[in-house]
């Protein structure tokens, strides 16, 4: 199969899978059944997809014109690459993880449950995939409304209006800001392809560019930059497998994805750089990520706590965009893959423990290491990671957005990295510690304590990413290098970067 | 004087304004339904005379073609009006069949006291 | 035959109509109108088959010459709108028969029949013909069958609709009359084309703005701008469920063809946007449209009602579009006519069989109706996309043409205004949406099914087509784009 088959089957074997699942509405082991089958295939699609990429071929679909400057048209390119590849492996743990999740909660409505699943990962290998602006947008703009359904699944009071939240923000950024953006650059560059170097180098002045860079970077409302994160917390009220896989990964992974797409390919680095319009957005950014781990800080419900954190590490990969430097935006995409494998581990775990033991708030969950040891080994190494501890995966992309920092010249970025490091440790860490050195309050002292842990898909699913934190430490170089190979459009380029600082490490 | 001959010479002009303004003041003013279409009935026609006053050549005939005439009225206004009139009173026709349902449902024709019936409308 | 294809597509729906009014069964009526839909339809496909190969089309009616006689004239404009009147007609004629037969009583459907067939008539005549009093007969045609139809709803107070809407629709049709009476004084002529060929030589003066500032309100009573929209909410709102789906998606889009071919075409948009401040008078209004409708269309319980006062908003677009008078904005209002014509009448369609099933369109009566319905809603809810402009939809291929226009006379914050107001959109399609999908179903709901197939058909074909047409726009758009430029042509 050639290449560009591939890609639209990557991006319409989900949908199929949102037809089939209706069908078998009734029968509940077929219906996960196609769920699963549907992410196995997707997988070996989107792998397949990267061996011919890695294989040098160049892989891209023929264009369709919706109106004249308006193509949609997909194509590969390393960081949509590595996005589809991290999407695609989670869903299958995160489906297997769902099944034992949603049954053992008893959830209602599980099929429309999967159905918007589907939608939602063929959205975000949209996304992945997108060769240009438009495209992206389409995609984008699906991947709110098909999560919307899933965030007030519940159908309560509170569940109802966290959609509100969900829905109005997202939806109201993208067109309010995003869209304008997209069509002052259309006008203005009279393409909105991707390319190397940016297109909008050169044809405007630089008010403008910071500007324009403000819509994109506020207007991407799913990269949750403050003050546009108030979506993230409200979506928690959905099961936790979207928050894990949505809340965690998709949906703001898409986001912080958009941001770097539109940094590197629209704008162009070295624009940037020239220009200096992203300065300001160092600063928001760092602001961002302070303050988020600060109001982390202060939640008592683990979930609400995890997405403040995530609004926390999200701002990482807007600072690695706007200090636009080539070992940044590196340290950018790293951000993406390994944040995306701790919080999902950290949510998984969450999940777990409120199946198991229906407890949601931190200030309960005191002792809980021994009646659930591994859920609680794993969250300690998720934690770790997204802490930035090696030998967890998180430590790589630390690495490479304080060189890039440096590189840039903003050098207080590495202690605001420090600083950040540190908040995540305080408001991660107390869970374990708590967790495994204090006995359960109903027990008393000494007392055996004994073993609930969730159903078996949920602590093989939560074994599997913890896993994948380890071995992204070690793959780490691998992932690096397929970064490296990013077009920026400049000449030093990050090859000659990475390979220096192998040398060095 | 010259402002009194404008007034005077266009007098047919005059009529109709004076037509199409009170018939659209009774329409808005009223609130009997049927004063309403009688409003509406004035209205329109000050549209026939706006339409047939140019029609008229002074000094000219029927438009039928005899030698000894040379001057004719322009027919085709006076052909429009007919198909006006005829929508005009189809238009009366349907209006008053409503007002006579509006009777049977709801007892009055009066817009304030079915205004008052009805909070929605 | 081919030569006779204008005057088949008004005749057709007229003979139809007779036969029709002596038809004894509703079902036999339904039947016939069905076929006259259709044909009506092979039409006006091949009419604008023949227009895109062979450019425009004049045909003299009864054989007299123009600009003596009556003169049908159709160019890729009307030829678009044709087409979509006809195939709106035929699309939603399956879903008539059920819907029409439970909610008006079986000896007058055969007169329902009649007046849809008329109505037909009468917006397929406005579309088509080239004499401005022709249009005026066209348009009581219309409008009388309409006031009509909409007198038949069960509400009582639809009469009252119909009777609100019989004195505005009146006095909209004598202006234009009027209108029409000055262009003739000054121009002699009532053939379009003729009178455009004739105002070359007649300079600015009193008689031609007067005569402009006749058609221009009495057109915007006929299209709902606002402020001259009342009458339209209540009608919508009362009307039975198969004619607001037809008038939804048909009437004031046919009224808005015939404000741009009076402005472009026959004034000339020297005239109208250079030397009068009509293009600030417009915009404004569009803008009021587009907000305050969208605002009051929130607040809405029945809705009916609440979709009516979002097409005044949608109109708001439209009419936004024409004040723009730029390629991209002119466009943008073109191919919005057809986009929202699509989504309304998927919009209408679906509370038609929401109605069916359950006997009320009112908020608190649909609480679960999508768990009940799940077709159906699903169609209510790409509706709502499109009318969102959710991007890859027909919503948004319109936004992004009025946005982009904007931007091109540098009124940005228009661009702004745009996305405001479609978030309004989102606010009040949303609230349907929270109410279908997450709440319980009690009450009759609890019974509610999707509907027969026949009713079915039509929804589905309309969201498909929702989105088809926000992909492949070569037909939309492209014809959109190709008439704005010919009508900007026209610039004097």
């Amino acid at each position: 199969m050639s290449g560009s088959d591939l890609l639209l089957i990557s991006i319409f074997l989900p949908l199929l899978a949102t037809l089939l699942i209706p069908m078998f509405d009734k029968w509940q082991n077929i219906r996960e059944a196609v769920t699963l089958t549907a992410a196995v295939l997707l997988l070996v699609t989107v792998v397949s997809i990267f061996a011919k990429f890695t294989a040098g071929e160049t892989i891209e679909t023929s264009s369709f014109e919706v109106l004249p400057g308006l193509p949609l048209a997909f194509d590969v390119e390393p960081l949509g690459m590595l996005f589809a590849l991290v999407a695609s492996v989670l869903w299958i743990v995160n489906s297997l993880y769902s099944i034992g999740y949603m049954r053992s909660h008893d959830e209602p409505r599980q099929t429309p449950f999967y159905m918007c699943f589907a939608v939602a990962l063929s959205s975000t290998m949209g996304i992945a995939f997108a060769s240009n602006l438009f495209t992206l947008f389409l995609f984008y703009e699906i991947l709110t409304l098909s999560t919307y359904p899933l965030v007030a699944h519940k159908a309560d009071e509170k569940a109802i209006n966290g959609g509100r939240i969900y829905l109005i923000m997202l939806l109201g950024t993208s067109m309010l800001l995003l869209l304008p953006a997209i069509i002052i650059t259309a006008v203005i560059a009279g393409t909105l392809d991707f390319a190397p170097g940016g297109i909008l180098a050169g044809k405007v002045d630089d008010t403008v560019l910071a500007l324009l860079l403000a819509l994109y970077a506020f207007g991407i409302g799913k990269a949750a930059v403050m003050p546009v994160h108030f979506w993230l917390p409200a979506a928690m009220v959905a099961p936790t497998p979207v928050s894990a896989l949505l809340h965690a990964v998709a949906v703001v992974k898409a986001g912080v994805f958009t941001v770097i797409k539109v940094v590197v390919y629209v704008f162009g680095i070295e624009n940037l750089t020239k220009t200096g319009a992203s300065d300001w957005l160092v600063f928001v950014a760092a602001f961002s990520l302070i303050t988020a781990s600060i109001v982390a800080l202060t939640r008592d419900n683990l979930k609400a706590r995890l997405a403040y954190s995530t609004v926390s590490q999200l701002a990482y990969v807007v600072l690695g965009a706007a200090l636009a430097s080539s070992a940044a935006i590196v340290g950018s995409g790293l951000q993406i893959v390994m944040h995306a494998a701790g919080k999902i581990t950290l949510f998984f775990c969450a999940g777990a423990i409120m199946v198991a033991t229906h407890k949601t708030e931190i200030s309960e969950m005191v002792g809980i290491g021994r009646r659930m040891p591994i859920t609680m080994g794993a969250f300690l190494i998720g934690s770790l990671s997204i802490i930035g501890l090696p030998p967890l995966g998180g430590v790589w992309s630390k690495w490479w957005l304080g060189v890039g920092a440096i590189d840039a010249g903003h050098e207080w970025i590495v202690a605001v990295l420090m600083i950040s490091s540190l908040l995540s440790a305080a408001y991660l860490l107390p869970i374990v510690a708590w967790g495994f050195l204090m006995s359960p309050p109903e027990s008393k002292p000494g007392d055996r304590v004994e073993v609930t842990e969730a159903p078996l898909a949920c602590v093989v699913s939560i074994c599997i990413t913890a896993g994948l934190c380890v071995m992204l430490f070690f793959g780490a170089n691998w992932v690096e290098s397929k970064l490296a190979t990013m077009d920026f459009g400049i000449q030093s380029g990050a090859t000659a970067l990475i390979e220096g600082e192998r040398h060095g490490r | 004087m010259q402002i009194l001959e404008t007034i005077v010479g266009h007098y047919n002009q005059w009529i109709t304004v004076f037509l199409m303004v009170s018939g659209l003041y009774i329409v808005i003013a009223r609130g009997n339904m049927v004063k309403k279409l009688v409003g509406l009935s004035i209205f329109q026609t000050s549209v026939y005379l706006l339409y047939l006053s140019p029609g008229k050549i002074l000094g000219g005939t029927a438009p039928i073609i005899d030698p000894n005439y040379t001057v004719y009225s322009n027919p085709l206004p006076h052909v429009l009006i007919l198909t006006a009139i005829v929508v005009g009173v189809g238009t009366l026709a349907l209006g008053l069949a409503l007002v006579v349902r509006i009777n049977e449902e709801f007892g009055t024709i009066e817009e304030d006291e079915l205004f008052g019936k009805d909070d929605d409308i | 035959m081919m030569t006779q294809l204008p005057a088949l597509q008004v005749v057709i729906p007229l003979l139809a109509s007779l036969f029709c009014a002596f038809m004894k069964r509703g079902t036999v009526a339904w039947a016939l109108s069905l076929v006259a839909s259709w044909a009506v339809l092979v039409v006006s496909i091949l009419i604008l088959q023949q227009v895109l190969e062979s450019g425009p089309i004049s045909y003299a009616m009864g054989g007299w010459e123009p600009p003596f006689g009556i003169e049908y004239y159709v160019d890729k404009l009307n030829a678009f709108v044709l087409l979509l009147v006809s195939g709106v007609g035929a699309i939603i004629m399956p879903f008539a028969k059920r819907s029409v037969g439970t909610e008006i009583h079986s000896t007058r459907q055969p007169y329902f029949y009649t007046m849809y067939l008329l109505c037909l008539c009468g917006l397929l005549g406005i579309a088509i013909t080239g004499d401005a009093f022709n249009i005026f007969v066209f348009l009581e045609v219309s409008s009388l069958a309409t006031y009509a139809m909409v007198a038949m709803g069960k509400d009582k107070r639809a009469l009252l609709a119909a009777f609100q809407y019989l004195i505005i629709g009146t006095i909209g049709a004598t202006f234009y009359v009027i209108g029409t009476g000055l262009l003739y004084t000054v121009t002699g002529s009532l053939n379009l084309v003729d009178i455009a060929g004739q105002l070359d030589s007649v300079n600015n003066t009193r008689a031609l703005v007067t005569s402009l500032a006749f058609l221009t309100v009495g057109i915007s009573l006929k299209l709902a701008l606002f402020p001259l929209h009342v009458w339209l909410p209540n009608a919508y709102a009362y009307a039975p469920s198969f004619a607001t789906v037809f008038l939804a998606a048909t009437a004031t889009k046919v009224a808005i063809y015939l404000l741009i071919r009076f402005f472009f075409s026959v004034f000339g948009a020297g005239l109208v946007f250079q030397s009068l401040p009509v293009s600030e008078i417009l915009l404004i209004l569009s803008v009021v449209a587009m907000f305050g409708a969208s605002i009051v269309a929130i607040f809405q319980e029945d809705i009916k009602r609440m979709l009516a006062y979002s097409s005044v908003a949608q109109i708001g677009y439209i009419t936004l579009g024409i004040a723009l008078a730029n390629s991209n904005g002119l466009s943008g209002g073109i191919v919005h006519i057809f986009n929202h014509a699509i989504m309304k009448a998927a919009f209408f369609l679906a509370l038609g069989a929401v109605f069916y099933r359950i006997g009320s369109v009112h908020i608190d009566h649909l609480a679960g109706i999508g768990r009940r319905m799940p077709i159906t809603m699903m169609g209510f809810v790409i509706a709502g996309m499109s009318i969102v402009g959710v991007p890859g939809t027909v919503g948004f291929i319109s936004k992004w043409y009025l946005a982009a226009g904007a931007f091109e006379n540098g009124q940005w914050w228009l661009v702004f205004a745009i996305m405001i107001s479609s978030l309004l959109a989102v606010i009040y399609v949303g609230r349907v949406v929270e109410v279908a999908w997450f709440r319980d179903p009690s009450g009759a709901t609890l019974e509610a099914r999707d509907p027969p197939p026949a009713m079915l058909l039509p929804i589905l074909i309309f969201c498909a087509a929702s989105i088809y047409f926000g992909i492949d726009t070569t037909l939309t758009a492209g014809i959109a784009s190709q008439a704005a430029e010919l009508l900007l042509g026209g610039l004097r």
